[in-house]
């Protein structure tokens, strides 16, 4: 793996009003990479992706793509980037195939035909049939939803790409393929990957290193393969899905 | 800060800040939605849906609106003017009203009802479910997408609308003038185009255009920027519709008054 830093964030600060979500936060991703953020509901992980998107402005830190400094701006290399949102946010007044095919019409101008063939690969990598196309996203449920998200964002081949919770709402085989797919994009595009997931099976198969979002930090960042011998109390509480320990839920 | 002065300036401040806020920030939305309109991507396949959807499919509420308009107005300026005996002026009446107000004003507000409102929710809903953020980070420009097109189809096509509401009002007032109220049908007509100017139609369709700019952008900017789930989108389709028919009563008065006022 080569040591160049792709996404370089320091010192990231978010608050909402009076809630502060992101406390100043480094993270470090190499090209390449891909890199795993666990962490408990609302920590801010989907802040997080976004401020790196520039769809939400930091209130502080540094925010380096491809050691370019972005962080006081919107504007964004968004042909580098693909985002799989976690709500899947499809365009529900466009057809399956056109949702999927959507950056490869508009940002890389392609044709229509061309454009569609491509759309309806991609949809059979997530495990969709071509007699999906020419529905509309609404008629599909929650996990085909997902996976139709899943296209659209790998759809262009991008540098770097976002996945927030791939897996949440997939049968248990549906979530493996999904894991594979991730796997085989990062390795065989080359791309950089940042993933959100609470599921630690998927967390071990697609990352490289995995980072615990807490208090608005990364408070652990190591290689994946430690996760479950990390010796932060925090981080063995989450893996191991306890209620008891330092991690407290506060009801507000 | 417990410094009178200061408790004054910030009193006076404050709704003035908040003016400048209330109006600046929707004209520079507004103009960010124009601009796009003169470069490069144009998004004519938006465009023409928009066109369509304003033009075509309010045509039948429109054309309602216009037609029982103009027929009550036959009836209410005869029976009110032959109290003095002018039931003469019935056509012109009918036809000054209906092109100068009536037209563009029933439109505009029936438009702010039901075009007005669509996109406020549909915008609307794009942004709480992150669709917009999803054409962002698909290299897409939102406000080019889904702002622009709908300004220059609001922009466009209500002045059409107005044209046809004009036309068919003012069949309305000659259909009930000479069937119920047994005008001669020659001589109606010819009265009708008697006292007609062009500036009286042109100063009727010149408010359809900013009329549908405005129901565009309320239904626009409201949907843009609504946020809080369900809920949030309810309140962004109320406040379009009655910013946007406030915002036509009002520029209707100052359209009027610069055509007519010397
Ligand atoms: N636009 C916003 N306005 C106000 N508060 C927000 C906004 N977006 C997020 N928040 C708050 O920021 C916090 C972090 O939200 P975020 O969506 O990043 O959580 P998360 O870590 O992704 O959680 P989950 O695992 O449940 O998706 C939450 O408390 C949320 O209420
Ligand atoms: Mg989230």
């Amino acid at each position: 793996m080569s040591k160049t830093s792709k996404i370089k964030l320091k010192n990231l600060k978010k608050s909402f009003g009076k809630k502060h979500v992101l406390t100043g936060l480094d993270l470090d991703v190499k090209k390449g990479e891909s890199f795993v953020i666990i962490g408990g509901s609302g920590t801010g992980k989907s802040v997080l992706l976004k401020c790196i998107l520039g769809l939400i402005q930091p209130d502080n830190g540094s925010i380096k793509i491809d050691g370019v400094e972005v962080s006081d701006t919107k504007e964004r290399p968004y042909e580098k980037f693909g985002m799989l949102f976690q709500g899947g946010a499809l365009f529900d007044s466009l057809p399956i195939w056109e949702n999927v095919a959507f950056g490869l019409l508009h940002g890389n101008k392609m044709y229509k035909d061309e454009a569609r063939i491509l759309a309806i690969e991609k949809l059979e990598s997530v495990g969709l049939g071509e007699d999906i196309a020419d529905h509309m996203p609404s008629e599909m449920s929650g996990g085909m939803q997902k996976r139709i998200s899943l296209a659209r964002a790998i759809a262009t081949n991008p540098e770097i790409i976002f996945f927030d919770e791939p897996t949440t709402g997939l049968d248990p085989i549906m979530a493996d393929v999904i894991n594979d797919l991730i796997k085989k994009c990062v390795k065989e595009i080359g791309a950089t990957a940042i993933s959100i997931t609470h599921d630690m099976a998927s967390a071990k198969k697609i990352g490289d290193r995995a980072g615990m979002l807490y208090e608005g930090k990364l408070i652990w960042t190591d290689n994946v393969k430690k996760l479950d011998k990390s010796g932060n109390e925090y981080v063995d509480q989450f893996v191991h899905g306890r209620a008891k320990g330092p991690i407290k839920w506060v009801v507000k | 800060m417990t410094n009178p002065f200061f408790i004054f300036l910030a009193a006076l401040g404050r709704p003035v800040l908040g003016t400048f806020e209330f109006i600046g920030r929707p004209s520079y939305f507004a103009w960010q939605g124009l601009k796009g309109a003169f470069s490069r991507p144009i998004y004519f396949k938006m465009l023409r849906k928009q066109m369509i959807e304003i033009g075509y499919f309010s045509l039948p509420v429109v054309g309602m609106t216009a037609l029982f308009s103009g027929m009550v107005l036959a009836l209410q300026s005869y029976t009110g003017f032959s109290r003095f005996s002018a039931e003469g002026a019935v056509a012109t009446v009918v036809v000054l009203s209906m092109t100068r107000e009536l037209g563009p004003v029933l439109a505009g507000l029936m438009v702010a009802g039901r075009v007005g409102s669509s996109m406020a929710a549909e915008i609307g809903t794009m942004r709480v479910t992150e669709q917009i953020d999803a054409l962002t980070t698909l290299s897409v420009n939102p406000v080019r997408y889904l702002i622009t097109p709908r300004l220059v189809a609001g922009i466009i096509m209500m002045p059409f609308l107005v044209l046809i509401a004009d036309i068919i009002g003012v069949m309305g007032g000659y259909f009930v003038s000479i069937y119920a109220l047994d005008f001669n049908s020659t001589n109606y007509i010819k009265s009708t185009i008697q006292f007609l100017e062009p500036i009286d139609v042109i100063s009727g369709l010149v408010k359809a255009a900013v009329f549908g700019f405005l129901i565009s952008l309320m239904g626009c900017y409201h949907g843009f920027n609504s946020k809080g789930g369900a809920q949030g989108v309810g309140r962004a389709v109320i406040n379009s519709v009655v910013s946007a028919s406030i915002l036509i009563l009002i520029s209707n008065y100052l359209v009027t008054e610069m055509f007519f006022t010397k």
